[in-house]
Formats: structure tokens, sequence, C-alpha cells
């Protein structure tokens, strides 16, 4: 619950603030939001495991976000900075799906 | 019907456990995973807002640098083809353009070719100034030789356009005697003989009228003439030219 109020706190806090992204961030936010979420739906996961752990969940969120920013910056310095981050995303998106199918073998057994 | 199956007990338990489990994380509560959770969720929908925000802002500011670059190159590598093709049509249409022109002044020149020989050779009716000789014969002592020597006369004179009777003479036209008066290119006719030619009239009278010349022969003859000069003289007779059936242009090498 006061996840879901955190949730819609940032979202009101982005949209009052309109914050303009830094030049330097640009090319990395989406890649952090992206790992965001994985990060999130992997938390779902442990959440209905029963194995939830608040220190893994913070560290996990702390270290997607870092990695996937790591590995576009990486990618950019070596030139190829929209292939590894096409490659991430890809690599994020079907982790998100697998945690996802997880999550609704959970509730829905199907 | 004791022999249905009863639905197995375990995957209810787990069912119900993962909605309760669920139910339980939603419930408020000031625990630490709460608001850590809490923090972590306001900046993710934070960091959300900013970037759907930016990316609908500009499209090409949130590109990154060598896409931007690949982008340039592209519009470049276009702009390139496209002056190459506007230069290549460009130079077609200058020449599409001379091209009428050339042959529009072709077609000048053989249209006024085609008139002048068209005169010459007796196709088309001319008008200028010119005489009228009418060349009368009351004993019939007139010829066919004094009317070819009145007209070689003519000729010589520089005429450019002659008709006798209602004939157009041409390079091919003859005089023939026949018992009624003279056949000219196969039509009869009958003195007095009348003489249209187009071109210097002064030169022509003098050709004409010089001692012992033409005149002068049919003078001597018995017959008399009437000559006439005027400024306009038309000669209406044509003559239409057969095409020549073994004469052939010879090829003109051009330099």
């Amino acid at each position: 619950m006061i996840a879901l109020i955190g949730l819609v706190i940032g979202v009101v806090a982005g949209l009052i603030l309109e914050p303009s992204v830094p030049v330097v961030l640009q090319p990395y936010l989406p890649i952090a939001v992206v790992a965001a979420l994985d990060a999130l739906f992997g938390a779902l996961r442990a959440l209905l495991d029963g194995l939830f752990d608040e220190r893994v969940f913070l560290v996990s969120f702390l270290s997607n976000i870092i990695v996937a920013a790591l590995i576009v910056f990486i990618g950019d310095q070596l030139g190829v900075g929209s292939q590894l981050s096409t490659a991430v995303v890809v690599v994020l998106g079907i982790r998100i799906f697998s945690n996802v199918a997880s999550i609704r073998r959970q509730l829905f057994r199907a | 019907m004791t022999e249905t199956p009863t639905p197995s007990p375990a995957p209810v338990r787990r069912r119900q456990s993962g909605w309760r489990r669920l139910g339980r994380a939603f419930l408020p509560r000031a625990s630490r995973a709460q608001a850590i959770v809490a923090v972590l969720c306001a900046l993710l929908g934070f960091a959300v807002v900013t970037q759907v925000r930016s990316t609908r802002q500009n499209d090409l500011s949130s590109l990154r640098q060598d896409d931007l670059v690949r982008l340039l190159d592209g519009v470049t590598r276009q702009a390139d083809l496209l002056e190459l093709e506007a230069t290549k049509l460009r130079s077609q249409q200058t020449e599409l353009e001379s091209g009428t022109d050339k042959n529009k002044v072709a077609q000048q020149n053989a249209e006024a070719r085609a008139s002048t020989q068209g005169i010459l050779a007796g196709r088309l009716p001319a008008e200028g100034p010119g005489i009228e000789l009418t060349v009368y014969s009351p004993s019939g002592t007139i010829k066919a030789s004094t009317l070819f020597n009145i007209l070689e006369e003519l000729r010589n004179a520089g005429a450019e356009a002659i008709q006798l009777g209602d004939r157009r003479i041409t390079a091919s036209s003859y005089i023939v005697d026949t018992a009624g008066g003279v056949i000219v290119d196969g039509t009869v006719l009958t003195a007095p003989y009348t003489y249209l030619a187009i071109g210097d009239t002064q030169k022509i009278s003098l050709a004409l009228e010089i001692p012992g010349g033409a005149l002068a022969a049919v003078h001597a003859l018995g017959g008399s003439t009437s000559l006439t000069s005027g400024t306009k003289v038309t000669i209406d007779a044509t003559r239409a030219p057969s095409a020549p059936q073994y004469a052939t242009p010879q090829p003109v090498n051009k330099p």
C-alpha cells in the first residue's frame, strides 16, 4: 500500500516539478527505468514466493540501475552504445516477462 | 457421483496463500521495508514521468550522439543525391530546350527552302514585279522555235517564274509545233501567246527588245508583240513535280 502511495507521489512530483533530463543522463535514464521495473517485478515475485527481503530489494534495485547504466556507458565509449542499450533492454524485457509469468502462476495458477 | 474427483487441496492453499501474502503486503504498516519500497517506487515513478516527458518533448534532443551523427549523415547523403539528380534534370532540361530551338530553326530553314524551291520548280504560285508579253501571230508564222527563243531570252534575263498561256514553264517544259498552234507540256496553245514572267523588269525588257533579239525575230516573221511591265504580276499556274525515278541526292559529307 505504502509502495503504491510512493509510486503515486513520485509520478505527481514528476508532473509538478517538470524536471528536464540533464544531457549527461539522457542516454541512461530510459535504461535505468527499465532496470528498475525489472527489479520491481522481481521484488513482487519474491513477495509472492514469501522470500521478500527489503535489503535484497534495495541492493538489486540500485545495482540493476547502476549496472545497466554502466553497460550503456561502456557501450557509448566503445561506439556500440545503441546496440548495447538494445541488448540491455532485450535482456531486461525477457526478465520482466519471466517474472510476470511467475507472478501470474502464483496468483492465478495459470 | 462419488467418483467425481475432488480438486486437490494443495493448489487452493497455494493460491490463497499468494493472494493472502499480497494482501498482507498491501496493509499499511510503518515498517522499514515498506519505507524503502515506497522511496524506491517514488524514485521509479519520478524517473518514468521524467523520461516520458522528455521523449514527448523533442524527438532529436533525446537521441544519442552517434544516432544523431548517423541521422545527419543520412540526410546529407540524401541531399547530395537529390542535388545530383537536380543537376542531371537541369542539364536535361537545357538540352531539350536547345534541341527544341534547333528543331525550330531547322524547320524555319526547311520552310524557307521549300517555298524558294517551290517557286523555282513551279510548284507554288508566285507574284512580284514582272512583265506581260503577248505575241500575235496573224498569219500563223510564229512557230515553236520562236516562242522558245523568247523563253530562253526571258531565262537569260533572270526571270524567276514564267508562265506561257496557262502553263507554268519549268526546266522540263517543252514546246512543239502542231497544226493549230503549239503544244506546251501537252497542252495545245493557240495564238496569241501570252508570257508572264517575274523578274527584273528593266533587264527583261531590254533583253527582249535588243536589236536582232527575240522580239525582232517575231516582227521579222510578220508577227506583232505587246510588252507591258508591272509592279505586280501574278503567276498562278502551278505544276506538280514528279518525283525523280533514277536520281537520288548525293549524300553530303558533313565536315
